[in-house]
């Protein structure tokens, strides 16, 4: 009986206590015929010895290839302090921080990320985080109608630049309370969203625009001038951004003459491993007038009762274990772990060593760039400046092509025939942690497939 | 036994209604309702301008345990709102039936009064809720 | 300055960093091709500290919490129990953490295999017809369920169904998700022993009615023992039923939901397959559904073709209700939870019901001998229970939340207080299956010494805590004079 302490004089003496023969007497108000029969299809139990051999068997069988896939998930270095500290049973083990005086670590950890969030992305305020960019996104949406006093659409523009995944999980999410989303197209040759694609936008009463910056591409938009027209035509704007650019590139905040409205994005990469997609965390900003529409955990700093100066959750009148129908989102957890990482993550790089591990990112995927368009027939699809993130066009099938490749054991890269037809291009991406050596066999390997 | 003026009108959800010789009307909430809701810390009123009907919501009553709609007790348009709670939410705490008055309103129909409570209807009513 | 509450940010200083932390600074004329315009003018504030001080400050700041690996954590519908460290061990194997969530299948069967044995593990001890690991939370999955009963009817051409049914005593989270899913919300009331006023659930539902959620055993910490009547009420309404699987631990190995007659659920499995809760998540929420509801599944789902593993596309289940996530939702907690099934197999599974209830019905039977008074003393406890403080609040002017905070001077950590917000002045206490009968007996002797305190000094129970980093906390300026944001210069 794994992790059940009891001897047989516990059982007897806890029975005796109640006043029944057996345990199963506990379970006399459940009907007979409702009884569950014996789970013969379960497996015997195993020990701890005996499944570590098991898991570690098959995470070797998924170990073997170097990956050039990015496409909102990044292999960066992660600090060994990192998960060591996260994975302390006193961060891993607690439950929500509802006993405030009992939870106080857990609680400053939460402020001390809502903080460096907070001015990572040049935003007002932050929340503790949501459960991935993706639902994070969708989840900006749902706050825009609520926030757009202005306007009584139940609609958003949706550039197609905007990450395939984010925008189909927001599609799946948000269509269930009739919201529509509206593509809007990007400029094929440069690959971003152009102001003349949103001129038949220009009057229409919409609640948001979602601007991407880098976009799914990699291609840097004009994020201001796209800022400032949203808001002419009475739009929030939702930016989506990837967290370590941000260490360059200019802020949410600061875009356009007045900033953002809210701010999402995935902060897997801070500090979180790939781990096939999960547990990652969508952060989630925006400017303070808009705090009470804002969904998930919010961490005030305040004082006790003898004036000390402590942690509390704070506007859960927002949230649904007060408001119950009428809250801002039915979540109720934030990505506590993924989230406590990041900020360890965020505390041991400072802005200088996020700043060195963007460039490196963006050296080391203009290098892949450069080495791949090397190669006859090889070249960059779109013309804009790029970041950290570049879609190279093959001169065949770009699904056929990863396919050679992986059985070379290389990753390399994200096909985009599926989402956008593109049949011949692909997205790739070289991270800090690929080497020199690794980025020429790729283009040896790559050169190779398409001889 | 909570205050509750005689001048005054009651709605079921424990708004207070005061008729103004011009024909608006001041609203609030009663001394029972902030009492139960606690330390208010935010207030949120509805738009200048808006024209609302009965029972509409016209704003929410927050305190750090509780959120409470504000249901219309009259219908008409919101003439001006309690900009002060803003910032001093408290002041319905401190003065519900004064300077803690949530919004002031042109009724559209003065009979809506009549199906509003009496003082002592409404403390009746808390009575039998109690 | 109080040191104790020092931040991050106070102990950083301009100029000092962790050098080996990140990579060596790239040369500027690498970057030169990104816009000037695009570019960032000043730096972000970030913490600016050596490695020693991080590892110090952080580690300083988890011991202020309370954690099962600490403390008897018998937070009622949160099922604290022991979360195997072999889990997070075999989670965090280097072939697991590196794997790319867009990596092809052939690069993927390791992991792959894993799923798709735990969704099938998964219909096994529910009953349910099949399984979709994606949500990323309870709150999720009850969306991904709710969403399913609206696809179901759609798909049927029934437009008239507007309305989901709560009992009043439910978790927020489920008027909450209906309304995420476009619909209204009705609520049910529930008689004095816990059970859901049937005859009102027979008028409530109607052409109207998409469905129905509840909890069993419910949110009262008792068996819904009318739950075939309920089933059939709805069933013959047109609706579905959901079940939210909050308090599955209850009932492990004893009874199954898809026996039960529910067409959809979600399992939390950060409760009932001990993955950690993380200080608040991550979590993990599956849906399992009957029949009727597999076409709606939201993917990825795992599939088996002979030998290998694939994932299940649109083109597999064209009705998919879609996708939650850009990814696979939260892979590494469906790994712990892999671990921990694999660990306790078919006679694992069998007790965890067993002992949970054991330990929860020793608890009640106790408490109510010490003087305490049960919400509901004529039920057999489920794997929790509920004692109401009305009386004590009544003649010592003390309060659950008192009681609640006094605990934590005994270090046991404070059962849920205030839910169900139908029983005045309650603590829902859930002890778990992993609890040694010594560490019950001492919350046990904690209460009973709290009791007297109550009795005999009640402003010794009501300025409680007194043992913890902090005292209770001004939650009303917290909450008029939000500060959530640290900025130099700005007072604290």
């Amino acid at each position: 009986m794994p992790y059940i302490p009891h001897t047989p004089e516990d059982v007897q003496s806890m029975l005796d206590a109640i006043g029944v023969a057996r345990i199963e007497d506990l379970f006399d108000e459940i009907p007979a015929h409702l009884k569950a029969g014996a789970l013969e299809k379960l497996p015997d139990g195993l020990t701890e010895m005996e499944v570590t051999a098991l898991m570690a068997a098959r995470a070797r069988q998924d170990e073997s290839a170097v990956c050039f896939i990015g496409a909102g998930a990044y292999e960066h270095h992660i600090p060994a302090a990192v998960w060591e500290i996260a994975t302390r049973g006193e961060y891993y083990t607690a439950y929500t921080p509802y006993q405030a005086e009992a939870s106080q670590g857990t609680l400053q950890t939460i402020y001390e990320y809502q903080s460096m969030i907070a001015h990572l992305t040049g935003m007002d305020v932050s929340n503790a985080s949501v459960y991935d960019g993706a639902s994070g996104l969708s989840e900006a949406v749902l706050m825009a109608l609520r926030a757009n006093r202005k306007s009584k659409a139940s609609r958003v523009l949706m550039p197609a630049a905007v990450h395939p995944l984010y925008r189909r999980a927001t599609r799946d999410i948000v269509t269930n309370q009739g919201v529509t989303i509206e593509e809007v197209p990007f400029c094929n040759e440069r690959g971003i969203t152009l102001l003349e694609s949103l001129a038949p936008y220009a009057g229409e009463d919409y609640a948001a625009l979602v601007i991407a910056q880098p976009n799914f591409f990699g291609c840097l938009e004009d994020v201001d001038a796209l800022t400032d027209w949203a808001h002419a035509n009475n739009m929030l704007v939702i930016a989506v951004v990837n967290p370590t650019s941000l260490a360059l590139l200019k802020p949410p905040g600061e875009w356009g003459s007045g900033g953002v409205d809210i701010v999402v994005g995935e902060g897997q990469p801070l500090g979180v491993p790939l781990s096939s997609g999960g547990p990652y965390f969508g952060f989630m900003c925006c400017k303070q007038q808009h705090v009470r529409q804002m969904p998930g955990r919010i961490i005030g700093r305040t004082v006790d009762m003898d004036g000390k100066p402590g942690f509390a959750l704070t506007l859960q009148a927002r949230e649904q274990h007060i408001r119950r129908s009428k809250a801002t989102s039915n979540i109720c957890t934030n990505q506590g772990l993924a989230m406590t990482a990041a900020t360890i993550y965020m505390s041991l790089l400072g802005a200088d060593g996020l700043a060195s591990v963007a460039g490196h990112c963006h050296a080391n995927t203009n290098l892949l760039a450069d080495k791949l368009c090397a190669i006859k027939g090889v070249k960059r699809r779109f013309s804009s400046a790029t970041f950290h993130e570049v879609v190279i066009e093959l001169p065949q099938s770009a699904n056929l092509t990863l396919k050679a490749l992986a059985a070379k054991n290389i990753l390399g890269g994200y096909s985009l025939a599926p989402a956008y037809g593109f049949d011949n291009a692909m997205l790739v991406c070289a991270t800090e942690v690929r080497t020199q050596d690794e980025i020429e066999q790729y283009a040896a390997a790559l050169a190779e497939v398409l001889a | 036994m909570s205050n509750i003026p005689a001048e005054l009108r009651y709605a079921k959800s424990h708004e207070w209604v005061r008729l103004e010789h011009d024909g608006t009307a001041y609203v609030g909430i009663s001394e029972h309702a902030q009492d139960a809701m606690g330390d208010l810390v935010y207030v949120e009123l509805p738009e200048v301008g808006q024209t609302v009907a009965v029972a509409d919501e016209t704003g929410v009553v927050e305190s750090v345990k509780a959120a409470s709609d504000i249901y219309a007790p009259v219908s008409g348009e919101i003439i001006a709102v309690n900009e002060a709670l803003n910032d001093t939410p408290e002041l319905v705490n401190q003065d519900c039936y004064g300077d803690g008055w949530l919004y002031q309103i042109k009724l559209a129909d003065k009979a809506d009064l009549d199906g509003l409570l009496s003082a002592e209807d409404y403390a009746a009513q808390l009575e039998e809720d109690a | 300055m109080n040191r104790e509450a020092q931040l991050i940010f106070e102990v950083s200083k301009a100029g000092r960093r962790a050098y080996s932390q990140a990579p060596k600074p790239v040369a500027d004329d690498k970057l030169n091709d990104l816009p000037a315009a695009l570019r960032r003018q000043s730096k972000p504030l970030l913490p600016e500290v050596s490695e020693l001080q991080v590892v110090r400050h952080y580690t300083n700041l988890s011991s202020k919490n309370f954690a099962i690996d600490k403390q008897f954590y018998p937070l009622g519908s949160c099922t604290m129990k022991y979360n195997p460290r072999g889990a997070n061990r075999a989670a965090m194997l280097p072939g697991f953490l590196k794997r790319h969530p867009l990596a092809p299948e052939s690069h993927s069967q390791g992991y792959l295999a894993c799923l798709f044995e735990l969704q099938e593990f998964l219909k096994e001890v529910t009953g349910m017809k099949g399984v979709s690991l994606t949500p990323m939370a309870g709150a999720q999955g009850e969306f991904a369920g709710v969403a399913m009963i609206r696809a179901y009817h759609e798909a049927r051409n029934d437009h008239e169904r507007t309305e989901i049914l709560v009992p009043e005593a439910a978790h927020g989270t489920n008027p909450a998700t209906a309304v995420m899913c476009g619909y209204k919300v009705r609520e049910v009331p529930v008689n004095d022993d816990g059970d859901v006023d049937l005859e009102a659930l027979k008028a409530a539902c109607g052409p109207q009615t998409a469905g129905l959620m509840m909890t069993n055993p419910s949110t009262c910490g008792v068996f819904e023992r009318q739950v075939e009547a309920i089933a059939k009420a709805v069933h013959e309404a047109g609706g579905l039923l959901y079940y939210d699987g909050a308090n599955l631990n209850a009932i492990l190995g004893k009874v199954r939901p898809g026996d039960m007659g529910f067409d959809v659920i979600h399992m939390n499995l950060h409760k009932t397959f001990a993955t950690p809760h993380g200080g608040g998540g991550p979590g993990a929420g599956p849906v399992g559904v009957s029949e009727r509801l597999k076409p709606f599944l939201p993917t990825p789902i795992v599939g088996q073709d002979g030998d290998s593993y694939r994932w299940l596309t649109d083109a597999d289940l064209p009705q998919t209700i879609g996708h939650l996530s850009a990814f696979m939702g939260n892979a590494g907690v469906l790994l712990r939870a892999y671990y921990y099934a694999r660990a306790l197999g078919r006679e694992g599974m069998l007790r965890v019901g067993e002992y949970s209830s054991l330990a929860a019905n020793y608890m009640l039977k106790r408490l109510q001998q010490v003087g305490y008074t049960a919400a509901y003393p004529d039920r057999r406890a489920s794997h929790e229970f509920i004692l109401t403080l009305a009386k004590e609040a009544k003649a010592f002017d003390v309060s659950a939340m008192d009681v609640a905070k006094r605990l934590l001077d005994y270090n046991q950590h404070a059962p849920t207080t205030y839910f169900p917000l139908l029983v005045p002045e309650c603590l829902l206490i859930e002890p778990t299956e992993t609890e040694t009968k010594e560490a019950l007996d001492e919350f046990i002797d904690a209460m009973a010494r709290i009791l007297e305190e109550a009795r005999e000094n009640p402003e010794l129970v009501k300025g409680a805590p007194y043992s913890q980093p902090v005292r209770r906390l001004d939650d009303v300026r917290a909450a008029r004079e939000l500060n959530l944001v640290f900025r130099p210069g700005a007072s604290a």
